[in-house]
């Protein structure tokens, strides 16, 4: 096989590969969580203002009081590594290109010169949190082989993403064969790691929620 | 696999449902939750982190509840949960868990922490990895009617008292009375102070009430121990007696655990809504002082803080209630920064305090720093809280580091000043 046979394998059959085990994996991951059900709560309500699943589902995407001080480093890191994939992913040309082809909808997109310093921004955050991960004792702790691998399934794609826009290292054929491999790794990596609270994390906040909520506490 | 541990498992695996599925699912190992537990900001030792205090039952899950982990359990990849190991997790569920839910309120996908925690001892009960306190207190309170062992007739003896010191008649087994009002054994036996003021402030604000002789014990050992069974056993008393007794409502005692098995988990126990409303005893007195009631004849000059009791505040919902209240008593109260449902816990919740050996007590002295440097910080020597166990395990504190500090019961405290 050569470059352009692997490129056009990773644009063709690769990709419908990648994306049928995203689409069925988040299908199922789905049901098989949100199908355990929960009993219902019989203790009479207190309502309070503020105090809902919708409304955790939305503030807990702040720092609470206190915290941004005793983890900076998280929060911070956090936020730009998540803020700079998802504008890379849904505001980069190519990517609003792909999106077109399999779904039919588009949108304007960002300059790439924008976005290769978005890519750039996100990977010095993410080399920060791994950094992180690596000295301080709680997270080193929790961390498990998971953790190290997914951090790198999601780097990959940005790394090569952006080293085959700025034409280093491989030639651009080469180098594009492998982001849109890296990509689609992910892609399949996605619904059965911890990368899956990308979707969970909405039902995870909503039920925190609720069930404080149903207390008269806002979570 | 030992029988209790097949059971164990079993419970374990009864308790999983959608919401520890998806909190589970959600956990990034982003720590964050640790810098939330006093246990871990007063120890710096990873393994209090509180999501870590859950990995067997995320193993359980995992291994039982999804694709990928029943085949890495066919295949033999997946490590059993083993009875040693529930033996090493008993020290992390119990000793360095007061379940004050102050996790649940940061980790950042939202996971409800204390809510699996709570879930998790269910099987750790059934499994026989409890705290021979905790286990022992549970035990006297279905065989005697409190964790104390305390039986009527030492009630009986307390009202005596109470009602030679005030004056006033307790009520008992009195039909159709507005209020059935609980108390725990820790008021009983420590602070009979409480029953006083209550007997009080219910004359002063013309309300009827009466104790109920086979229902006085509010507290729940059998939800600290995380025994559904034991659980309604022991809240069924007070069920009972209410509707025998016919009364509107059930008033809730100060102490935090007991208020959350009555008002949150009763109905959940008995598998049906009540009948009657369970109020706490300040959200009650918070409305006698809405209405004028509660009129203080003087107030408290002594500069304060307060000590918000994770049950009752920040997992009881009772958030609005004591703040005015104490403004109500105390002319120099100083609002501190994590007050109200962002509170430290005491150290001694969730069946804590009731654990003897050296190393919990020598672990909920350390954890007792954070609020040593609470009242530090604020610089004053007087503190205020609502709730028997915090008391208990804040007057250990004190005397652990030897503080000059005065620690005061809301209630009490109102009840003292209260308008002749």
């Amino acid at each position: 096989m050569n470059d352009l046979q692997f490129l056009t394998w990773t644009r063709g059959p690769g990709l419908d590969i990648a994306v049928g085990i995203f689409l069925l994996g988040v299908l199922w991951r789905l049901i098989e969580i949100y199908t355990l059900g929960r009993k219902k709560d019989l203790a009479a309500p207190r309502h309070a203002a503020g105090a809902s699943g919708l409304h955790t589902v939305f503030r807990r995407s702040l720092p609470p009081p206190g915290m941004l001080k005793r983890s900076p480093v998280s929060y911070i890191g956090g936020y730009i590594f998540h803020i700079g994939l998802a504008i890379i992913v849904f505001l980069g040309a190519p990517h609003i290109l792909l999106i077109e082809n399999l779904v039919g909808l588009s949108w304007p997109a960002l300059p790439s010169q924008f976005i290769g310093l978005t890519a750039v921004v996100t990977m010095a955050a993410m080399v920060v949190m791994l950094a992180d991960r690596i000295n301080k004792p709680v997270k080193r702790f929790l961390s498990t082989f998971e953790d190290w691998f997914t951090w790198a399934v999601t780097f990959v794609p940005v790394l090569t993403g952006w080293m085959a826009t700025q034409h280093l290292l491989l030639p651009y054929t080469q180098m594009l064969a492998l982001h849109i491999l890296s990509a689609e790794v992910l892609l399949v990596v996605l619904p059965f790691s911890k990368l899956f609270h990308g979707f969970t994390l909405f039902g995870s906040r909503w039920y925190n929620g609720r069930v404080n909520g149903h207390k008269g506490v806002p979570v | 696999m030992s029988a209790t541990l097949e059971k164990g498992i079993h419970a374990l695996k009864e308790v999983i449902d959608a919401p520890i599925a998806s909190y589970f699912e959600s956990c990034v190992h982003c720590g964050l939750c640790a810098e939330a537990c006093l246990f871990y900001t007063e120890t710096g030792d990873p393994k209090y982190t509180p999501i870590h205090k859950l990995e067997p039952l995320r193993r359980v899950y995992e291994q039982e509840y999804t694709l990928l982990g029943r085949l890495k359990k066919m295949v033999g990849l997946s490590k059993p949960v083993t009875d040693a190991e529930l033996d090493q997790w008993q020290e992390l569920v119990y000793d360095s868990c007061t379940m004050c839910g102050r996790c649940s309120l940061v980790c950042p996908v939202g996971n409800d922490i204390v809510y699996m925690v709570r879930k998790f001892r269910e099987g750790m009960a059934v499994s026989g990895h409890v705290p021979d306190g905790i286990r022992s207190a549970t035990k006297r309170t279905v065989e005697t009617g409190g964790p104390m062992g305390l039986k009527w007739p030492a009630v009986a003896n307390v009202l005596k008292h109470v009602q030679e010191n005030t004056g006033l008649t307790v009520p008992v087994d009195k039909e159709g009375a507005e209020y059935l009002v609980l108390l725990s054994s820790m008021e009983i036996v420590n602070y009979p102070e409480y029953i006083e003021a209550i007997a009080k402030i219910f004359k002063k604000a013309g309300i009827s009430y009466t104790l109920a002789s086979d229902a006085y014990e509010a507290t729940n050992a059998g939800i600290q121990i995380g025994n559904s069974d034991l659980a309604k056993v022991i809240v069924s008393r007070i069920v009972d007696a209410a509707e025998r007794l016919k009364v509107k409502k059930v008033l809730s005692p100060e102490c935090g655990h007991a208020y959350m098995a009555i008002r949150w988990e009763g109905p959940n126990l008995v598998g049906r809504p009540f009948g009657f409303e369970v109020v706490h005893v300040l959200e009650l007195l918070d409305e006698l002082r809405q209405k004028g009631v509660l009129k203080m004849k003087d107030k408290l000059k002594d500069p304060l803080i307060l000590h918000d009791p994770c049950q009752i505040v920040r997992r009881g919902g009772v958030l609005q209630a004591p703040e005015p209240l104490i403004q109500q008593v105390a002319e120099n109260y100083i609002p501190i920064a994590d007050k109200q449902k962002l509170n430290w816990c005491c150290g001694g919740g969730g069946g804590a305090s009731a654990i003897h050996t050296e190393e919990a007590e020598a672990l909920r002295a350390k954890a007792f720093r954070i609020k040593k440097r609470q009242i530090e910080e604020a610089g004053v020597n007087t503190m205020v809280t609502f709730c028997a166990n915090c008391r208990i395990t804040i007057e250990e504190g004190f005397d652990h580091y030897e503080m000059n500090t005065k620690l005061l019961g809301l209630t009490e405290l109102l009840a003292e000043h209260l308008e002749d």
